[in-house]
């Protein structure tokens, strides 16, 4: 009897219906749930639950806490910070937001990541090296830091009770050799190089010659030849050295893809009298790998690091969708562009001594392990881009333009073998092939952290901590990135990099 | 009352001061290729107690921050040094600091410390000479240590048998003494791998290489002919060329022709 009036309160529609239908024909009264009404509970346990999540959140209005999660792999429902992209770039700026928070949880970071098993992310598909031979000041200056970074990597990275961080970072230096025509550009390259700090060599023919019987050097002109600071490493252990430590300090993970942004608009003048939209994002939608289930995150700040898929990213929020010759017509530059890398066994090939060598024809290798295979590739001509549906590889190209080339610089290497190849995407920024980094005017709480044009990884600690800078101080404080701005994009100026190649 | 108060409010005060220490948290144990041994007892109840408690974070990060100062201190630059008295007394300063000895290019006595690590100020008479010979085995110089040597450019002999701070970014930056180093002795200095061994062709006058005892090679045999190969006038020492490499199965007792052909075939083939 005092069992009764209590099931009446708490059971939902069907299972009330079905006690007092029982109930109505026959004067018995039971004290417990009967089989028909347990039987409707336990198919509505679903509305049970959510029900009791939404008695849960009215009791404790300011936190996403709940006992129960109905997909566990679904978001948080609001996040501070969230960076669209789980390659290098996106866990190194993760990793420093959490490093540079002053309060413990100061910043709730979520990272989205399309793919969990990085079978098409452009880090794990990259040769791996870092140089800090440009021409352009910034570029210098953020390989510099990051392999300071990489210097005391365990420091920065090392985890409580898990293995240390071990790069096999191969310190071989990158040769880059130039003909008559371009050994000007070189030898001033060499004198910015040398100014900020990087250790730099250049070698004539016969000094070449003597430290590398095995090269060419027929119509070489000078050589420039890094002394530190430069090698290849594994990309594959810093992703997770960064990924181990960033979720170690509080960064949450989910798997699905970013299908699009609820923004508000406001409406600005710019001196010229022209109206802009302002847009501000707001919500965030993550969708659930294969399911249509999707959650809006709220977040305050989005960070696009999204590689290859940033241009689409910033397409959803209405980049590059506005009248024509105005500001909102300009779109984010970042393409997906497929590049070869082939690994080939030649015997009598260079030795231990082998650096990253970069011909002025566009060919390069690098020695990969102890048993004589190498790594080779080229960049195709603009005209000659291979397409970028799939990541199948052409060994045409590699028969018809790199071989020859590889031929004529290393003549051993007439007796080489392909043993394998793979073709990863370069984020490819066509306007200036240099990183962008900073703020879109029109939409003023996305940083855009991408268009690495092949140079993201060696770049990645480094442009992590300036893109953190940027969002939680305010400003670039260590290293100054303005040139990378994306203003340039707008007033369309370039900020070219004058390499041979 | 009062002094708990106190010290509560000290806690959290070093609770928020030390978020930033707090996230620098790093892995202290020395590098073991295989085998590690299981953590002992008292170590898994800190790592548990490391999970739940902020205040077992912190102090876990200070230990590994004191350990990390101590190194640190070892190696600072001696700029005053250098500015005050130059740079070959800043070196000989330098080394006998750290536990070192060295030998100057015109005199053939060896500058060392003693047991208590006391040493004589004689280097101070002859600022003008450089250093040829630096032993510098087991103390704890770094990279970053290395800069205080640099400028001993006529250097010929180097000694860093068993130094646990001596890794891949150290090799790479000896290509400044590439016209002078003749003998480098890097036994049993944990960190070193081939990375870094690679880096050594920038020493084209180097007679003596030794490379025993690196526990992270993995084909140290190998890796004495790719070395040989680089350097073509340098002696490797402390390595066979055995080593490393995959043993023959022995022989079983019933000989028979086809199963001593097999066994032969197999050899060849994992070797």
């Amino acid at each position: 009897m005092r069992g009764y009036p209590v099931l009446i309160r708490t059971l939902s529609g069907p299972a009330h219906r079905a006690l007092t239908h029982r109930t109505g024909p026959t004067p018995r009264r039971s004290f417990s749930t009967s089989p028909r009404a347990r039987k409707d509970y336990f198919q509505d346990l679903e509305n049970q639950f959510k029900a009791f999540r939404d008695k849960a959140t009215a009791a404790m209005p300011g936190s996403d806490w709940s006992p129960i999660q109905l997909n566990p792999g679904l978001p948080p429902e609001r996040a501070d910070i969230v960076i669209v992209g789980g390659g290098v770039i996106g866990w190194s700026v993760a990793y420093w937001l959490k490093k540079k928070e002053r309060v413990r949880d100061g910043v709730r970071v979520l990272l989205v990541e399309k793919d969990p098993s990085y079978s098409q992310a452009s880090t794990v598909l990259s040769a791996g090296g870092i140089r800090q031979q440009f021409s352009l000041k910034e570029n210098i200056l953020l390989s510099l830091a990051s392999a300071d970074f990489m210097k005391n990597i365990n420091e920065h990275l090392g985890v409580v009770n898990e293995d240390p961080v071990d790069l096999q970072f191969n310190h071989s230096g990158y040769l880059f050799l130039a003909n008559e025509n371009v050994a000007h550009i070189m030898e001033e390259n060499y004198v910015t190089q040398r100014d900020l700090g990087a250790k730099v060599a250049l070698l004539s023919p016969t000094q070449l010659k003597e430290r590398f019987p095995w090269i060419n050097t027929d119509d070489v002109a000078l050589a420039s030849y890094g002394l530190e600071n430069e090698g290849w490493f594994d990309p594959w252990t810093l992703l997770n050295a960064f990924r181990r430590k960033a979720l170690s300090m509080g960064v949450y993970q989910c798997f699905g893809e970013v299908t699009g942004f609820t923004c508000s608009t406001q409406t600005a003048e710019t001196t010229d009298g022209e109206m802009l939209n302002v847009k501000r994002i707001k919500y965030i939608n993550v969708r659930m790998p294969n399911s249509l289930e999707y959650q809006p995150v709220e977040c305050a700040v989005v960070i696009n690091a999204a590689g290859a898929g940033s241009g689409k990213i910033a397409e959803m929020v209405g980049i590059g969708k506005g009248p024509e010759h105005s500001v909102a017509s300009v779109p984010l530059p970042v393409e997906p562009r497929k590049r070869y890398v082939y690994v080939v066994h030649c015997p009598d090939g260079p030795g231990l001594e082998c650096p990253f060598l970069i011909d002025y024809s566009g060919v390069y290798f690098r020695r990969e392990g102890l048993g004589g295979n190498y790594i080779a590739g080229k960049s195709p001509e603009e005209a000659e881009e291979p397409d970028v549906s799939d990541l199948e590889v052409d060994h045409e190209f590699f028969q018809e333009k790199v071989w020859p080339l590889l031929c004529h610089r290393v003549p051993s290497f007439e007796r080489l073998k392909v043993s394998s190849a793979w073709a990863g995407f370069y984020d490819y920024n066509t306007f200036d092939q240099n990183a962008i980094v900073g703020v879109h005017p029109l939409v003023n709480n996305m940083f855009h952290a991408t268009g690495f044009s092949g140079h993201g990884l060696q770049q990645s600690p480094a442009v992590g901590r300036a893109v953190a800078e940027l969002v939680l101080d305010g400003d670039f404080k260590t290293i100054d990135l303005s040139a990378f701005d994306l203003r340039r994009l707008i007033y369309q100026e370039p900020v070219l990099e004058n390499n041979i190649v | 009352m009062e002094p708990l108060l106190s010290l509560y409010s000290l806690q959290c005060q070093l609770r928020r001061q030390c978020s930033a220490v707090a996230c620098i948290t790093v892995a202290r144990r020395t590098y073991t290729p295989s085998h590690p041994t299981p953590p002992s007892f008292f170590n898994r109840v800190l790592f548990t107690l490391n999970k739940h408690f902020y205040e077992v974070e912190h102090l876990i990060n200070w230990s590994s921050w004191l350990k990390n100062k101590v190194i640190r201190r070892k190696n600072v630059f001696y700029g005053y040094t250098q500015k005050k008295f130059g740079v070959n007394v800043a070196a000989s300063y330098y080394i006998l600091g750290l536990g070192g000895s060295f030998r100057f290019a015109d005199q053939p006595e060896w500058f060392r410390p003693d047991s208590r690590g006391k040493f004589s100020y004689d280097f101070l008479n002859t600022p003008n000479s450089t250093i040829e010979e630096i032993d510098l085995s087991r103390t704890l110089i770094n990279h970053v240590g290395l800069e205080n040597i640099m400028s001993q450019t006529r250097l010929r002999h180097l000694r860093l048998q068993a130094c646990p701070e001596v890794d891949d970014w150290f090799l790479a930056r000896l290509h400044l003494f590439g016209e002078t180093m003749e003998e480098l002795d890097l036994s049993q200095c944990s960190r070193i791998t081939v990375g870094g061994l690679a880096a050594l062709q920038h020493l084209r006058k180097l007679r003596r290489l030794n490379i025993s005892s690196l526990p992270r090679l993995k084909n140290p045999g190998l890796i004495r002919i790719l070395l040989e190969e680089m350097l073509p006038h340098c002696e490797i020492i402390g390595v066979d060329y055995e080593q490393g490499l995959l043993q023959a199965e022995p022989p079983t007792e019933t000989f028979t022709e086809d199963s001593v052909h097999a066994g032969s075939l197999g050899a060849s083939r994992r070797l």
